[in-house]
This record gives C-alpha cells, sequence and structure tokens, in this order.
C-alpha cells in the first residue's frame, strides 16, 4: 500500500492526535500512527475536513510524539473472521494472545456493524433454560434477547454469568452453540476465573475469547465489543450458530466513551458521560436478535457494575432503556447468605411473555409466576412494618404473606452454583410454595391450572 | 451558485459542505453514494447538512448535489400497513434490495409506484373544486381512501377519470395543474385545515384505568413518562390496537428492533374489535430503531404526522404514537452538540420546547379542509433518565400536554399493570367528557368515577397510617376501606395486556366492574356495622369470584350472576 505518510500532527489530548493539510480522508477510516521507533499504533479518524483531521488513538497515545507520522488507509476498520476462531484467545483489539496462528480469514467484515433491518428480524420466542430458577421461572431467557446483568462490585455476578453459560440449553434442542466472551477492563484475577472455567468445561473450544484487561490501554476497550459482536454476527448469521455472548464489564466500555468525550471537550451529559452514549450503547445491544431465514441466533448477556450499587446511574439506566429487562443482584441477598443474590422484583425479562406457556414451558407458567410475584412483593412491604410494629400486630393473612417471602429467598432464589433445575422442577417449586397460601389469595391463577398443578389437588393423583 | 458543491467536513452525521446554496431543510445528496441529508444550517458560505445514512468513509472533497426541494412524505393510496424508516423508506423494499442488514446509498420511494389502484371520481368535468375537497375514491385494507386536491390547487375540473391507475398517473385535471392520486408533503410544516375544534369525544382505548380515570380525547394530547420497564410501549401498543380510533400511526422512534418485530408479527393476527379486520390494515409504521442513523430518528416523528394528517384529512380520527420522544429530543441534541450549538438545560438545545410544542400542536381535532369533521391523537412515551420527571423533556411535554399517565416502578416491581400511578396522573379532559359519558355510558358514570379516585385518595392516607400502626390497629370501617381499595387496585385498576380477556375491556363492561365493587363496598359498610368482621367480607366466595371473572371466557354471565347473587350472599353473611 502506498499510503502518504504525514508529519503533520499538530496536538495531541488525550486518546486524540490532530493531522493538519492532509489529501481528504474518509470519516471513520483507519489510521497509522507511527513512532520514531519504528513500532505503529493504530487510530481511527473521527473528524475529517480540509484544514485538520482529528484521530482517535485505539491505544492511547503515550508515547507519541508531535515528530511522529501519521497515514490512513483508505478504508474502514474491518475484522478478519473465521470459523478457526473458536477455541481462541485474543487481545481487546483483535489481535492472538494464546501464541497461536494468526487467523486466516474467511471474510472481513466491516466492525460498525450495520443495524439489521426490522423487517427482517423474527421474533425471540426460544426458551433457553438456564437452570435457574429467578431467571427461568421468573425472568425468562429467549433466543435471541439481550438480557444484562446489573451488579455491582463484590457481588457474584461472574458466578452468576458462568452458570448461564454452562447450563443454558434449548429443551429438545441439539445445534451448533458457541459462546463470544469479551472482558474490557476486567482484572486479570477475573479474566483467570472465567478462562479456568471455560477449559474446566470444555466449553473454551466452542469459544471466542477477546480480552481486554485493566492494564490494557482504556480506548482499546471501545472497539472490544465490537470486534466481539462482529465474530458473533459472523458465526451465527453466516455459520448458522446459536451464539452466547458475554461482554465485561460494560461500566469500564463507558468510562473509556467518557474519556474519549472529554479529549474532544464536547458538551457532557449526565454525570459527564457523552450525550450520544444512548445511541452508542444501542449499537452494541441491538446486536443480538434473530433474522427471518437463518438458523443462527445472538443471545447477549452484558454485565455491569453499577457504580454505587445505584439503579439510576446513567450506565445502567441508558443500559435498561435499550435491553430487553435486566437481571438485578442486590447485596443485602447475599448478606442474608443467597447465592445467586438476584432481586426478582427489579429484575425483568421483557421477552418472557413469548417464550413461555403451552409447548413452550408450561401453560401455568405466566400465572404462577405472576401470583409469585405479588406474593413475594407483599410480603417483603410487610418486612418493614414488623420491624416497627412486631409480627403480633399482623392479621394471619400478612402473617402468611411474609413467610411467604422468606421462604420464597430460602427455597426458589437460594440453589447451588451447579444446581441446574428443569423448568418443570421450577414451576413445582413455585406451585409448592404457593400452596401455604390462602387459595382465596392467588387472584391471578386461572381456577382450571390450580385444579391441575395446586399441590392440595395434585396429592389426589 | 450551481446545484452542485464539495464537501468540506465530515463529522459524524454532520457534513459541511462549500458551493451550494440552498434553503434551510432542503435535501442535498451528500458524497459519491449520494446519502440523503438536510440543510441544518448556513452559515457564510458553509451549508451544514444533518445525514441520514452512516457517513463512514465519507471524504471532504466529494460531491454534493442540492435537490431544490425539502424532505417530502409521499401521500396517496398504499400507506396503511406499511413499515418505514425513519424518512419513509419501505423496510420490506429495503431489505430486497440490501439484505437482512441496512446498508446506505439505497432510495426507494414511500409508495409502491407500479400498483394500480381502482380510481372513483365523485366530481365531475366543470365542477369547482377547492383545495382538500375529496374529487374521488380508492378502496384500500380497512377505508376508503379519499383523493383530495392538493393543497394549493383551486378552480374547475377540466378533466377526470374513472379506472385503474398507479398513484403517479394523471387522474385529473384541475384549473389546468394535473393532479395524482399521490400528494407530496413537506414534512416538518403542517398540513392545513379549515379551523380547529374543541375535543369532545374521548378515545375509548379498552384500557380501564385510562377510558375511566383518565380520559384521552379523540384529538386530545396525552404523555406516558416512566423509567425503563415500566410499561410505556406495552401501553402504547395497547392503544394502538383497540384504541377506536380509525387509523394508528405507530412511531418506533429510537427504541427496540425486537419491539418493531412484535408489532409486525402480532398485528397482522389481530383483530379490530370493531371491524373485524387485521389490526395491520389501518396501522401505519415508522420504525427507527436506536440503532438505526440518528438524524433519521430526527425525522421520524415529522413523517409520521405528515402521515397522520393526511389520513386527518379525509376526516377519519387517527391516533399517533410516538415511542420514544425522548430518543427524539436525545437526536436533537446529538445533532445540535454536533453544530457546536449554545447548549440549554442538560445539553439539550434551547429549542427544545418549541419543538415539543411545534409537533403536539398538529394534534387536535379540525374540520378539514374538505369540511368534514378529522383528528389526530397524540400519545408521547417519556423515557426519562433514571425515572426522574423533573428532567427538561418531561416538563417541557408537561407544559403542553393535557393528559399524564405517569407510569411508576414500585408499581411494576410489585408487577401492577398498567403502573399508571393513580394518584399523580391526570387528565384535563375528564370534567368535559362528562356529558359523553352519562349519554353513552351511564348517567352515574362520573359519580362512580369520582367515588373510586376519592377512595383511591383515602387509601393513601389510610397507608401512611399503616405503615406506622399496623392495620390492624386500624377500626374496622378503615379496614374495610383498604379492603375496598384493594378491589379496585386488583381487580378494575390492573389489566393484564397479556390476557386474550383482559386485555380489551369495553367501556359497558368496565362501568359494570366499577358499579359491581361499589355496590359490593355499600353492602360491605352495612354489614361491618352489623358486626361482620372484614375478614369475613374479604373472604367471600363472590369477591373471590370477582376478583377472577376478568379472566374468563364467559365474563358477562359471571357478571350477571354476580350481580343477581349479590344481595343474598351479604343477607347469608348474617351479623347482629
Ligand atoms: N399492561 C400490562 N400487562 C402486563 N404486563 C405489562 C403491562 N405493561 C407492562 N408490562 C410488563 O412490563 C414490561 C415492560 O414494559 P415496556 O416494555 O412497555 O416498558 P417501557 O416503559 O417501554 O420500557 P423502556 O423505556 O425500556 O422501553 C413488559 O415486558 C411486560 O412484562
Ligand atoms: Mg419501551
Amino acid at each position: 500500500m502506498t499510503s502518504k505518510e504525514y508529519r503533520s500532527i499538530t496536538q495531541i489530548a488525550g486518546p486524540l492526535v490532530f493531522v493538519e493539510k492532509t489529501e481528504p480522508v474518509g470519516y471513520n477510516e483507519l489510521a497509522v500512527v507511527t513512532l520514531p521507533d519504528g513500532s505503529e499504533r493504530m487510530g481511527q479518524v473521527l473528524d475529517s475536513s480540509d484544514d485538520i483531521v482529528v484521530i482517535q488513538m485505539f491505544e492511547g497515545t503515550s508515547g507519541i510524539p508531535r515528530t511522529a507520522g501519521a497515514r490512513f488507509l483508505g478504508e474502514t476498520m474491518k475484522m478478519p473472521v473465521s470459523k478457526d476462531m473458536l477455541g481462541r484467545i485474543l487481545s481487546g483489539s483483535g489481535k492472538p494472545l494464546d501464541g497461536g496462528p494468526a487467523i486466516v480469514p474467511e471474510d472481513r467484515l466491516e466492525i460498525g456493524g450495520a443495524a439489521i433491518n426490522p423487517w427482517a428480524r423474527d421474533n425471540p420466542s426460544e426458551f433457553i433454560q438456564t437452570g435457574i430458577s429467578t431467571i427461568d421461572g421468573m425472568n425468562t431467557l429467549v433466543r435471541g434477547q439481550k438480557l444484562p446483568i446489573f451488579s455491582a462490585s463484590g457481588l457474584p455476578h461472574n458466578e452468576i454469568a458462568l452458570q448461564i453459560a454452562r447450563q443454558a440449553k434449548v429443551l429438545g434442542g441439539s445445534e451448533d452453540f458457541a459462546v463470544v466472551f469479551a472482558a474490557m477492563g476486567i482484572t486479570n484475577e477475573e479474566a483467570q476465573y472465567f478462562m479456568r472455567d471455560f477449559e474446566r468445561t470444555g466449553a473454551l473450544k466452542r469459544a471466542v475469547v477477546f480480552l481486554n484487561l485493566a492494564d490494557d490501554p482504556a480506548i482499546e476497550r471501545i472497539i472490544t465489543p465490537k470486534l466481539a459482536l462482529t465474530t458473533a454476527e459472523y458465526l451465527a448469521f453466516t455459520l448458522d450458530m446459536h451464539v452466547l455472548v458475554i461482554l465485561t464489564d460494560l461500566t469500564n466500555y463507558c468510562e473509556a466513551l467518557r474519556q474519549i468525550g472529554a479529549a474532544r471537550e464536547e458538551v457532557p451529559g449526565r454525570r459527564g458521560y457523552p450525550g450520544y452514549m444512548y445511541t452508542d450503547l444501542a449499537g452494541i445491544y441491538e446486536r443480538a436478535g434473530r433474522i427471518k431465514e437463518k438458523k443462527g441466533s445472538i443471545t447477549q448477556i452484558p454485565i455491569l457494575s453499577m457504580p454505587g450499587e445505584d439503579i439510576t446511574h446513567p450506565i445502567p439506566d441508558l443500559t435498561g432503556y435499550i435491553t430487553e429487562g435486566q437481571i438485578v443482584a442486590k447485596r443485602e441477598l447475599l448478606r442474608a447468605g443467597i447465592y445467586p443474590p438476584i432481586d426478582v422484583g427489579s429484575s425483568l425479562s421483557r421477552l418472557m411473555n413469548e417464550g413461555i406457556g403451552k409447548g413452550r414451558t408450561r401453560e401455568d407458567h405466566k400465572a404462577v409466576s405472576d401470583q409469585c410475584y405479588a406474593a413475594y412483593a407483599e410480603g417483603r412491604d410487610l418486612r418493614g412494618l414488623v420491624a416497627i410494629v412486631g409480627k403480633e400486630a399482623l392479621s394471619d393473612r400478612d402473617r402468611n404473606f411474609l413467610e411467604f417471602a422468606d421462604e420464597f429467598e430460602k427455597r426458589i432464589v437460594q440453589q447451588g452454583r451447579d444446581e441446574d433445575r428443569t423448568i418443570e422442577g421450577t414451576l413445582d417449586l413455585m406451585w409448592e410454595l404457593l400452596g401455604s397460601l390462602d387459595e382465596r389469595q392467588l387472584t391471578r391463577i386461572d381456577r382450571k391450572y390450580i385444579e391441575i398443578y395446586h399441590p392440595k389437588y395434585r396429592k389426589k393423583d | 451558485m450551481g446545484k452542485e458543491g464539495v464537501i468540506y467536513r465530515v463529522a459524524g452525521p454532520v457534513v459541511t459542505a462549500v458551493g451550494i446554496s440552498p434553503r434551510m431543510y432542503d435535501v442535498i445528496l451528500v458524497g459519491k453514494e449520494q446519502l440523503m441529508g438536510e440543510v441544518i444550517k448556513i452559515v457564510g458560505d458553509k451549508t451544514v447538512i444533518q445525514v441520514y445514512e452512516d457517513t463512514s468513509g465519507v471524504r471532504p472533497g466529494e460531491k454534493v448535489v442540492d435537490t431544490g426541494q425539502p424532505l417530502v412524505a409521499e401521500l396517496g393510496p398504499g400507506l396503511l400497513g406499511s413499515v418505514y424508516d425513519g424518512i419513509q423508506r419501505p423496510l420490506p423494499v429495503l431489505m430486497e434490495k440490501m439484505g437482512d442488514f441496512i446498508e446506505r446509498g439505497v432510495t426507494a420511494p414511500g409508495l409502491d409506484h407500479n400498483l394500480k389502484w381502482p380510481f372513483t371520481p365523485v366530481v365531475k368535468q366543470g365542477d369547482k373544486v377547492t383545495e382538500g375537497q375529496i374529487i374521488g375514491t380508492v378502496p384500500e385494507r380497512a377505508i376508503t381512501h379519499k383523493v383530495m386536491v392538493p393543497p394549493g390547487i383551486n378552480g374547475t375540473v377540466d378533466m377526470i377519470k374513472a379506472g385503474e391507475f398507479t398513484v403517479d398517473e394523471i387522474v385529473a385535471v384541475i384549473d389546468g395543474k394535473e393532479v395524482r392520486m399521490m400528494q407530496k408533503w413537506a414534512v416538518r410544516r403542517g398540513r392545513p385545515f379549515a379551523k380547529k375544534t374543541a375535543p369532545d369525544e374521548p378515545l375509548i382505548t379498552g384500557q380501564r384505568v385510562c377510558d375511566t380515570l383518565f380520559p384521552l380525547t379523540k384529538g386530545g394530547t396525552a404523555a406516558i413518562p416512566g423509567g425503563f420497564g415500566t410499561g410505556k410501549t406495552v401501553t402504547q401498543q395497547q392503544l394502538a390496537k383497540w384504541s377506536d380510533a380509525e387509523i394508528v400511526v405507530y412511531i418506533g422512534c429510537g427504541e427496540r428492533g425486537n419491539e418493531m418485530t412484535e408489532v409486525l408479527t402480532s398485528f397482522p393476527e389481530l383483530k379490530d374489535p370493531r371491524s373485524g379486520k387485521p389490526l395491520m390494515n389501518r396501522t401505519v409504521l415508522i420504525a427507527n430503531t436506536s440503532n438505526m442513523p440518528v438524524a433519521a430518528r430526527e425525522a421520524s416523528v415529522y413523517t409520521g404526522m405528515t402521515i397522520a394528517e393526511y389520513f386527518r384529512d379525509m376526516g377519519l380520527n387517527v391516533s399517533l404514537m410516538a415511542d420514544s420522544t425522548s430518543r427524539w429530543a436525545e437526536a436533537m441534541r446529538e445533532i445540535s452538540s454536533r453544530l457546536e450549538e449554545m447548549p440549554g438545560e442538560e445539553g439539550y438545545p434551547a429549542y427544545l420546547s418549541a419543538r415539543l410544542s411545534e409537533f403536539y400542536e398538529r394534534a387536535g381535532s379540525v374540520v378539514a379542509l374538505s369540511g368534514t369533521p378529522g383528528s389526530i391523537s397524540v400519545v408521547g412515551a417519556v423515557s426519562p433518565p433514571g425515572g426522574d420527571l423533573s428532567e427538561p423533556v418531561t416538563q417541557n411535554t408537561l407544559r403542553i400536554v393535557r393528559v399524564f399517565w405517569a407510569l411508576d416502578t414500585k408499581l411494576r416491581e410489585r408487577r401492577h399493570f398498567p403502573a399508571i400511578n393513580w394518584l399523580t396522573s391526570y387528565s384535563l379532559y375528564s370534567g368535559q367528557l362528562d356529558g359523553w359519558y352519562k349519554k353513552n355510558v351511564a348517567e352515574d358514570f362520573p359519580e362512580m368515577r369520582n367515588w373510586a379516585i376519592g377512595l383511591l385518595q383515602k387509601e393513601a392516607e389510610l397507608q401512611e397510617i399503616v405503615q406506622l400502626v399496623g392495620s390492624d390497629a386500624l377500626p374496622d370501617e378503615q379496614k374495610l376501606t383498604l379492603e375496598i381499595t384493594r378491589m379496585i387496585r386488583e381487580i378494575f385498576l390492573q389489566q393484564n395486556a397479556y390476557h386474550p380477556v383482559d386485555t380489551y375491556s369495553p367501556m359497558s363492561r368496565q362501568y359494570t366492574y366499577l358499579k359491581l365493587i361499589n355496590r359490593f363496598a355499600s353492602h360491605a359498610a352495612k354489614a361491618v356495622e352489623n358486626e361482620v368482621s372484614v375478614e369475613a367480607i374479604a373472604n367471600m366466595d363472590l369477591r373471590n369470584r370477582l376478583a377472577k371473572s376478568k379472566f374468563e371466557d364467559n365474563i358477562e354471565d359471571i357478571l350477571k350472576d354476580i350481580a343477581d347473587t349479590m344481595d343474598k350472599e351479604f343477607e347469608a353473611l348474617g351479623g347482629k
């Protein structure tokens, strides 16, 4: 390639390099900055005019002097993809880290990822059994959904994600599946934890791993999820695989986004994050789904840690506005010794209705889960009251609900790290608890289901 | 200066060009691939363009072409059942041309220009006609499509002919001007009408909390604000499905792809409860999802509104849903910040409030130019960051709209759906609609509604006491109030959008429920006086049957049975 090298860098600020007097350069085009020692850094054009070109460096600007040279490659960033990526461990910018050979590409794809035409989308409706009751029973995951885990530092979100990755299956299905794992700014120790589990269970053979660790350049994190999702799209929509994408930790991604915004002196939005963060995150999360007449699918489980455990913080807030629900981990449950500490009240799966019911899970699923929600919420409210007036001041009805809430946490929420419950098992367990309530309180369940599934009537047959 | 110029700068969706001198909001074709864009600012010899497609790879020095035309929508037969992006490109056509993913540089007209439609004139040669007047009809899906004289044309019909035509063919000549079935209209300008009238008829939605407590009118405006997952989309889809409008324009503005798919798969299968025809037949869908270009997102609400106005002009009642107006406002903010404009509150441009009111002002009930009445009701979802309603988009919207359905995260956490908070929501129409309800539902309907609202307010006060002392400490009379309001909440206010029976509740049934609960309450009050315990009342089989009736297929029979047996069952409770 004979692209011209410019020696006209006028300014370097944060992750940005400003170059003057170039020939026309395309927006979003790739750029290479050559350091005096001959080493090269990649970047991308953020702003291009006759006078000045702004490059955002993927690996940061430390060590770049004004005397460095800049070249433009005349194309936007593409990712070499191939079936052989399965089993490989790559850096946050896609370079092999495992000492293996370079990827021999079967195709090169734009990493930006065009939007799926809504007309081409297929409704996600295939139930994924994760073996975790709070998810399967109360916040059902379906193929093609994006369902993040909202967590906080010190909570076992990694364990939960791994348990899902290990146990997830589609009933009666044995199709090709793969896991794409993208780490953004997590610690080496956390990454090892994932890698060991992938190796232990043999999942690594079916996985593509992208690692941008805490000590890797922050700006690289901006492209890591894009590379991971481009790979996932290739596996899903070219190779017909069902792909589970785990992205962790989106909070680090957003911090990097904020850093770029600050370097560009943009008007910041809430808490200093860029005003376009919603659109930017949508560009990641919306790359999940199913396409009509394609066999494969992309299911996303992004993990993010809520700063200060505040669900209204812009990162979880904007995420919740884009994803199809959220699984929320709460410290108070963990403190009570409950694993997984999933708070079903603030959790939600919006595609649940599509994936449950007759022929998918069981006909009574919706009603039972609604009833459990209502009863658990009522019982939890009463806890506050009991703290003030004592249990004695409660009516029998209220006492029943209070006990229900405790039992619910102990028996439905609480389960082992390797406990893989069937959906039948989960639903029966929910019925067992509901059986402790006065039947008249089961206002959300049709009579016909009570007659079939309620423990009182079941014993008869 | 000529019609062609060159690009000077590219920064995301904002492109600056030199060498052209277009008008504001004219459409410019940008770069080698002729990407569509719109002029949003002119500074000296520089023209700033917002581009509706991804600008990756576009370079300074590439050509731009000034089309001399603003962004227009194509209006005519073929709109119904269509699915468009924000600038009215049909998504099925885009898929045909570029596959499953939306690439760029493809144009596609809003209407099918090859399809022939049977046109029947209703005026004849020599007739004098004026702008907006109906000159012919075309049967189209759910409606009889009215072909109107385009705004600006008045005079004698020189020629008009019946037959099968494409939307592009000439069907009439009026005052020397050729008239086709298709009109084009600049989306940012409201279409003309004769006069605005006061909305006086409710838009019946089949959603109990909306119709009974906080009604919207045909031609009215409503906002649904709420944090994520509180039910904005489900509520809007419920209105799109069940409201008694003749046409529904649904704008997915910067929201999820899968939600659009859901509409696309469910609407063709659902039947309009009044006409019995598939819902898709009366619907126009605009889907500019969150990951599609922001500039097209910004335009999408105008495209939708223009289509709504076109149907209004035919004398139809249209309801327009915009999900979410916050994403539209954010698109404005994003573009404004790329223009380096002075930001107003929270980075939104200073003109945010003006744009919002201009948009909602295009709603209303009118007498169309053709002399027939028509209306557009607008329901806008608002997505406040952190669920905090003090933010600029919510606040500016509340100043304009007349119905406020406030969604509440606490209600949603306990699965009380629709999570419309009955204490903070309001409808400024409810007084003026009393007459309608008295006449069309029941004389005592307003009275029943006020009874329910009053009791719910009392409950809120009682709950505060309960939080301190527990409910057992309350006197029986107040315990009963809590029991009755529990019934109002669980039986009446809660409504499951996914349940085949409960999803839609006709007005008469809403009244029956209110009335039954009210009767139950008076019986219960007497029973309590006679020293029957509140617990015994709460445990009555009658109450249980009433609670579950809304999920039963033979709901009307059950309600009748409950009405018939209520007196007896209370008698059976005994007491002193
Ligand atoms: N009337 C209802 N009946 C039953 N379920 C409901 C109802 N309204 C809302 N829900 C439940 O709440 C979930 C979230 O609703 P919805 O998607 O409409 O929220 P939203 O306010 O549009 O959120 P976002 O701002 O993130 O788009 C739904 O998936 C559904 O499970
Ligand atoms: Mg929504």
